[in-house]
Formats: structure tokens, C-alpha cells, sequence
């Protein structure tokens, strides 16, 4: 039953144990393994950075295809920064890309199966929203320093309107790292769910005979249709967590609206 | 449950995990039993019963791999990839600009050669209009000089001429009586015999008068 179970696809397994404190045995203490988790999120970063810097190390002036994907990253990425944050909102460029490949190429890699898919664990996508959350605090009081709270404080509201203003403001800016990640999260997780139970269906009705076989073309059309809709999920979501991180940068950068 | 729990902790006796398996063991009652005997198989999972995206057994291993892998991804980003990329368009930016600004001068190199090449044409030009028509001048002036000159000597030639008719004339007309008697004796003496030469004469002068 291991082949239908939707939630098996997210289960951590330890190539190399690595275990800190403990009595000294495996399963003991903290556990920092390299996971499968850890192997594609290492997978990941040597996609990015081997196609990145090979494709441009010729570094030529009229551009083959695979630099031409390079340079259009980079355009693509570096346009969405500088419309949302401005052009002082560059130096957070590097930044930026480095969260919307790593997700972005996270996603694609969970639409091959049997491959594990880093981006649908909460503590994953939570520590990436928290990184952003965190530059965006440290960054916009060292840069503001007490100005940085007018970011609560929306200009041209009225006084009397501000206590309640202000406190909507700061949860809606406090609730930003769980409502980044969780819309990640929950996306993945949900879509490779989904997907597994369609395929799963497939599976459990072609066991059932004849009419199970005709009627699996059901649950197949739509595992297909849903791949398909999988891969727009994976690289729209990359795309929103980008242009979010941007926006709350944005914040940090110019902190009165 | 048993077996679950049994199997995961025969290797290793951990506090956490048997702090777990209660709780575990409520939630994932029957239905997955038979899942976890199979995926225990692959070994070392981290199966304590929980979803596993909510088995916070696996954070600290999520974490650290993640802070390695994303930390080495912004490193090779910030200071390989990034800026090569950034290199490589402003490079090319600054050699299609650099081109533009030479095609340019290269346009205004030939607009001033094309002036050049026309103020030098309409000066050669005006020049060899100049030359052409002082030729002409002057060929024209040598020809009325000629032909004056050649003028003066027909009309030198004429007037020579002219005066040695009137001369030849004059002279012509002076012999007719003395040629016309000569005659008139000749003519008389064959018919009649000889004449004496100034009855002739005058017989002459006598006819030509009337």
C-alpha cells in the first residue's frame, strides 16, 4: 500500500546519520542528518549554480541559448526587484534570486516522482519567510532606526483613527513570515497530495477489472491535467514569494508609505 | 503499533521517540500500520506516527541542511553568477553604446566628406567654367583678329584689283579707234584698195562720234 499512500511522499529518511549529543547511538540526541531532504535541497542549489556559472563563463557578448536563459533570470529577477523596492532595493538582488531559484527549481524537482520535494515542509519554507522577515527587521531599523515604525503608522490617517490602525498594522506585518510560508507550503503540500491520490485512484481502480480499467481514465485525465497545473503552481508560487519579498523589502527600504 | 514502535526503536532506544509513540499511536491507529511496516524497511525514517511535515524530529537536520545549501547558493549567487552575469550585459551594453557612438562619428566622418567632395566638385566646377570661358574668349578674339586682318587684306586685294580694271579699262578703251581704223583700213583696202590712213581716221572718229 506504500504506492498509494499520499503522505508517504513527505517522510524524511537519514542517508548519513549524523547525530549530535545523545548517548552516542543512532536516534539519540539531535538529529542533523543529510537526509533525502538535505540531498535535494543540495541537488537544487548544484542545478542553479552549475547551470548559472558554466553557461556564462564563456562570458560572450552575443549570447548562446543556455546564457541567454542566464541573462534573462537575471533580467527577470532584477526587473522584479527594482519595480517593487526601487533601485537601492538592489542590494537585496542577490538575495531575492537566490530565494526565487532555490524554490523555484525546489518545485520542479518535486514534479519528477519518486524525488522529494524540499519546498513541502513547513520548517523549510517558514525558515526561508523568517530569513526575509528578519532582513526586513534588522535591515529597516539599522538603516531607519526609529522611523522604521511608521511603517505602522500609515500618513494621512487621522489621529484619532491610529490606535486601531496601528495595531492592524502590526499584526498584518507580523503574521508576513507565516503567510509567506504557509501559502508555500500549503500549495505544495496540497498539490502533491492531491496528486498522489489521483494517481493512487488510477492504481486502486484498474486493480478492480475491466470496468475498473475503463474508469481509471478518469482519475488519469485529471492526474495529467493536474501536472500540469502542478508545474504552473511550482513556478507561480516561486514567482509570489519573490515579488512578496520584494514588496516587504520595499518596506524596509522606504518605511512610510 | 507495537511492531512500529518495536522496529524503530530496536536500533536505538531514544527518549524522544517513546515520548512520541503515545501520541502517535492515537492518531495513526490502523489504517497506515501496515504502510509504516513496509517503509520501515528503507530505515532510519523519522516515523514517529507524526504528518511527516509537522515532525518537528526532523527540523533541526531541515534547518541545518538548509542554512548550508541556501547559505552556499547566496555565496555563489552574491559573488560568482551575479556579478559575471551583470559583467557580461554591461559589457555589452558599453560595447553596443561604444558602436553606436562610432557609427555615429563614422556618419558625420561621411556627411563631411560628402560636403567636402561637393564644395570641391562646384569649385572645379565654376573653375573649368572659368577656363572654358576664357578659351572661348579668347579663341574668339583671335578669330576676329584673323578675320579682320584677312578682311583688311581682301578688301586691300580688292581695291588693287579694283583700280587695275578701271586701269585695263581705261587703256582698252583708248586703243578701240586706233584698232577700230586698223580694222576699217584693212577691211576698206581689201574692198577697195588702199586708203590713205587719216581719212581713215577720221571717218572712225566720225562713225564713233555719232
Amino acid at each position: 500500500m506504500a504506492g498509494t499512500d499520499p503522505i508517504h511522499q513527505f517522510v524524511i529518511q537519514d542517508m548519513f546519520p549524523i547525530h549530535l549529543g545523545g548517548d552516542g547511538t543512532a536516534g539519540s540526541g539531535l538529529n542533523i542528518s543529510f537526509t533525502n531532504s538535505s540531498l535535494f535541497m543540495v541537488a537544487t542549489v548544484a542545478v542553479i549554480s552549475l547551470y548559472l556559472i558554466l553557461t556564462t563563463s564563456a562570458k560572450r557578448v552575443v549570447p548562446g541559448r543556455a546564457q541567454l536563459v542566464s541573462e534573462l533570470l537575471y533580467g527577470f529577477v532584477a526587473n522584479m526587484v527594482r519595480s517593487a523596492a526601487g533601485t537601492s532595493g538592489m542590494v537585496f538582488f542577490p538575495l531575492v534570486f537566490s530565494l526565487f531559484t532555490f524554490i523555484f527549481v525546489a518545485n520542479m524537482f518535486g514534479m519528477v516522482p519518486y524525488f522529494f520535494t524540499v519546498t513541502s515542509h513547513i520548517i523549510v519554507t517558514f525558515a526561508l519567510s523568517m530569513l526575509v522577515f528578519l532582513t526586513v527587521v534588522i535591515y529597516g531599523f539599522l538603516k531607519n532606526g526609529p522611523k522604521f515604525l511608521k511603517l505602522f503608522v500609515p500618513s494621512g490617517v487621522p489621529g484619532y483613527i491610529l490606535p486601531i490602525v496601528a495595531p492592524i498594522e502590526f499584526i498584518s506585518f507580523m503574521s508576513r513570515p507565516i503567510s509567506l510560508s504557509v501559502r508555500l507550503f500549503g500549495n505544495i503540500l496540497a498539490g502533491h497530495i492531491t496528486l498522489k491520490v489521483f494517481t493512487g485512484f488510477i492504481v486502486t481502480m484498474s486493480s478492480l477489472g475491466f470496468l475498473g480499467i475503463l474508469g481509471s481514465a478518469l482519475p488519469m485525465i485529471m492526474a495529467i491535467a493536474l501536472t500540469g497545473l502542478e508545474f504552473l503552481v511550482g513556478s507561480v508560487q516561486a514567482y509570489v514569494f519573490a515579488v512578496l519579498t520584494c514588496m516587504y523589502l520595499n518596506d524596509a527600504i522606504h518605511p512610510s508609505h | 503499533m507495537v511492531t512500529q514502535v518495536y522496529a524503530q526503536e530496536a536500533a536505538a532506544p531514544a527518549v524522544e521517540h517513546v515520548d512520541a509513540a503515545p501520541g502517535a499511536a492515537d492518531i495513526h491507529a490502523d489504517p497506515t500500520a501496515d504502510t509504516h511496516a513496509t517503509t520501515e524497511a528503507h530505515g532510519g525514517e523519522h516515523d514517529s506516527g507524526v504528518f511527516p511535515p509537522f515532525d518537528p524530529a526532523t527540523f533541526p537536520s531541515q534547518l541545518l541542511w538548509l542554512a548550508i545549501t541556501f547559505g552556499l547558493l547566496y555565496v555563489l549567487m552574491s559573488k560568482v553568477a551575479l556579478p559575471r552575469i551583470g559583467s557580461i550585459l554591461e559589457n555589452r551594453k558599453s560595447i553596443v553604446d561604444a558602436d553606436l557612438a562610432a557609427a555615429d562619428a563614422s556618419r558625420q566622418k561621411t556627411d563631411a566628406a560628402i560636403a567636402a567632395y561637393e564644395a570641391a566638385l562646384a569649385d572645379a566646377r565654376s573653375k573649368a567654367q572659368g577656363i572654358a570661358n576664357e578659351t572661348r574668349e579668347k579663341i574668339q578674339a583671335d578669330l576676329a583678329a584673323k578675320r579682320s586682318a584677312v578682311e583688311t587684306d581682301l578688301t586691300a586685294k580688292v581695291t588693287e584689283a579694283e583700280t587695275r580694271i578701271a586701269a585695263t579699262k581705261r587703256d582698252a578703251l583708248t586703243h578701240v579707234d586706233e584698232i577700230a581704223t586698223e580694222t576699217a583700213q584693212t577691211v576698206v583696202g581689201q574692198i577697195i584698195g588702199d586708203v590713205s590712213a587719216d581719212s581713215v581716221r577720221a571717218a572712225v572718229a566720225k562713225a564713233s562720234k555719232e
